[in-house]
């Protein structure tokens, strides 16, 4: 990008800075304020809430509802805490979105650069099914998940999202190899590379940009998911957000909020992970191929 | 047998016949160039040869082997493309021993070629940058050294020269034809620039609608142009044709032909071949450098004679001068050296070189004598 001065397109006074500037501070105060809310009630003790101080500091810090959230706290009928859960939405994400991300490229190499008859119509059909709304898929996906005897299992979860994320993961790669000049898989061919190894060596390597959308896009979508989570698991199946739920909700003894605080929070911490780590490949992925530069 | 022989071959999309029964038979060390329009099947025929296209009809055979069913990268060949096609992720050592790679050829060996190429091109200090980061002519040369490294039977060049600017386009032709003699490689080059083709081939095949239009040395498609097209499209500023009648005074044929102030010009053809086309309609051919002042004329030429003809534009280009004047109702251009005196308006003597005239059939523009 180019200096400063050069990308300001209007000229603006001190006062009218100084109007826009409290304006996008508040606007931020106010979309953090329930950040706050969550980690300053996260780490105070129970009785600190009950007596009504939700927007004060915690007087007395602990780390027990954390503590508690992850490993003690009553999850539907057992103590175990959160962190099974955990467990099981890693083992759902990372096999998920790492086959539906490869699958996607794959796919997105073969529709561009192994064009055969009604391949448009196969990425058609693609494109649709991501517009298919979960409720719609719901029963016959039981169906199906129950013969192939994956009914209540985390692989079949992971097989759940893997369907549901080839859809998109194709349309990213489809569209970014559409722009990667089909000579060099000319050139690989005369080289003597075949299908599989142009596809290691030459496309892939080369994909780094559409693969972090690719993989903040699956991510996110597949640990935030609560619909496939609730009716495909079975207890000891389910991923974090639907332990979460039966954490916040259950109807038995004191509500918590120290500790579903902490719950929700540690829900949310990988997403956010996610975006800080490959955040800043996120908007140059996206841009990839709009502005030559 | 000759080392890549093509024979009738032709190339269809569904009902679309883009390349026509075709015949070209390439000695060993030779270099082909295909040359026409954008459209003309040259780079069709190109991709054939390569594999990267099938053939619909017809043969092609290297080294005596039949090659349609084999795939590019067993037919022991190498190709330099429009784009360089340099594998973005890789240095360029690692882009020229990709190929040898994937041949199975032992690291240590792939290393000697590469290291062997590079010092040949120049390009050893470059070995281990990105394609990115190479100039567009450090990229041609590495592009080049990717198809040498493999040492193969046949070069194939699909317009590798035209990305880069004037300047260097002309350096990078010089380099290419030292590195065929010095080499002694086949080379099939497909270009759509009639000068590329003209300096680099040991012979031509002028293509047009996919037909090859005419298949030649340099000179004999630049001195005795096949058809109109050839004639038209090879040379820079391309051949005047113009019309003229064929008459016979004396024993002798000549061409007749109007002039812009009402006469007529005569121009007696070289040889008796034209004679037994008496009284026909034809469309002369003349290059612009036979066509000069009477000092300019080639002193060899046993057939220089003049037209009085009013100029009508004068050009001057620096080294020549090109003039315009009016030969049967057409323009055309001579090419003057540039310190000739001459005045726009003003009648001048123009002298023909009839030697170098040919003369085509209206109807059918083949050409007859």
């Amino acid at each position: 990008m180019a200096g400063g001065a050069a990308t300001q397109v209007i000229r603006t006074g001190h006062g009218t800075r100084f109007l826009i500037y409290t304006f996008l501070a508040i606007f931020c105060l106010y979309y953090l304020l329930p950040l706050y809310v969550m980690l300053t009630n996260s780490l105070k003790p129970l009785s600190e809430i009950q007596a009504g101080g939700m927007m004060a500091l915690p007087s007395d810090w602990t780390w027990a509802p954390w503590a508690s959230a992850w490993s003690t706290a009553q999850i539907g009928v057992q103590p175990t805490g959160l962190s099974p859960y955990f467990l099981n939405s890693i083992l759902m994400v990372v096999p998920a979105v790492a086959l539906s991300t490869v699958l996607g490229a794959l796919n997105g190499y073969v529709l561009t650069k192994w064009r055969f008859r009604f391949d448009t119509l196969v990425f058609g059909l693609l494109l649709f099914g991501c517009f298919i709304p979960f409720q719609m898929v719901l029963i016959p996906m039981a169906r199906i998940l129950g013969l192939m005897g994956l009914a209540g299992t985390v692989p079949g979860l992971v097989f759940v999202h893997l369907v549901y994320g080839i859809g998109f993961s194709t349309l990213y790669f489809r569209n970014y190899y559409a722009q990667f000049p089909t000579e060099l898989v000319r050139a690989a061919m005369i080289d003597g590379a075949g299908f599989f190894r142009i596809f290691w060596r030459i496309m892939l390597p080369s994909s780094g940009p559409i693969a972090v959308v690719c993989i903040i896009w699956q991510f996110t979508n597949i640990w935030n998911d609560f619909l496939f989570g609730a009716s495909f698991a079975d207890f000891d199946s389910q991923p974090m957000t639907v332990a979460l739920n039966n954490l916040v909700s259950s109807s038995t003894g004191v509500k918590e909020y120290n500790v579903h605080f902490a719950g929700a929070i540690m829900a949310a911490l990988p997403t956010l992970l996610v975006y800080v780590v490959a955040g800043r490949y996120f908007v140059r992925g996206l841009m990839a191929g709009s502005v030559k530069g | 047998m000759a080392f890549l022989d093509i024979k009738n071959v032709t190339k269809s999309y569904g009902s679309v016949k883009v390349l026509h029964e075709t015949d070209i038979s390439i000695e060993e060390g030779e270099f082909l160039v295909l040359v026409g329009p954008s459209g003309c099947g040259k780079s069709t025929l190109l991709n054939m040869i390569a594999g990267l296209e099938e053939v619909t009809s017809g043969e092609i055979a290297i080294r005596g082997a039949r090659m349609n069913e084999v795939r590019p990268s067993q037919r022991n060949i190498a190709m330099v493309f429009q784009s360089y096609a340099l594998y973005p992720n890789m240095n360029v050592a690692q882009n020229m021993s990709f190929g040898l790679e994937m041949h199975g050829m032992p690291k240590p060996e792939r290393e000697k070629a590469v290291a062997q190429v590079a010092d040949l091109l120049q390009i050893s200090p470059l070995l281990d940058r990105k394609p990115g980061q190479l100039s567009g002519g450090q990229r041609q040369r590495v592009a080049m050294g990717r198809a040498l490294v493999r040492d193969p039977d046949v070069f194939l060049f699909d317009e590798p020269l035209s990305n880069l600017d004037a300047k260097l386009r002309v350096d990078m032709r010089t380099e290419i034809k030292k590195l065929h003699h010095k080499l002694g490689t086949t080379i099939v080059y497909v270009t759509h620039d009639q000068i590329e083709a003209m300096t680099l081939s040991t012979r031509i095949a002028v293509m047009y609608g996919g037909y090859v239009q005419q298949l030649g040395t340099p000179g004999e498609i630049y001195d005795k142009p096949a058809n109109m097209f050839v004639a038209g499209f090879m040379g820079s500023p391309s051949m005047n044709l113009f019309p003229a009648k064929v008459a016979v005074e004396n024993g002798a044929p000549l061409a007749q032909f109007a002039l812009a102030d009402g006469g007529a010009g005569k121009l007696p053809f070289a040889g008796n071949g034209m004679a037994a086309h008496d009284g026909r309609e034809v469309v002369l051919g003349i290059r612009p450098e036979a066509i000069t002042d009477a000092d300019g004329a080639d002193r060899k030429s046993h057939a220089i004679h003049t037209v009085e003809a009013q100029v009508e534009v004068t050009e001057p280009a620096g080294s020549d001068t090109f003039v315009v004047a009016q030969f049967g109702d057409t323009e055309v251009t001579g090419r003057f050296r540039a310190d000739v005196d001459v005045k726009v308006g003003a009648r001048f003597p123009f002298a023909v070189n009839m030697e170098k005239a040919v003369a085509f059939d209206p109807e059918t523009e083949e050409r007859i004598g």
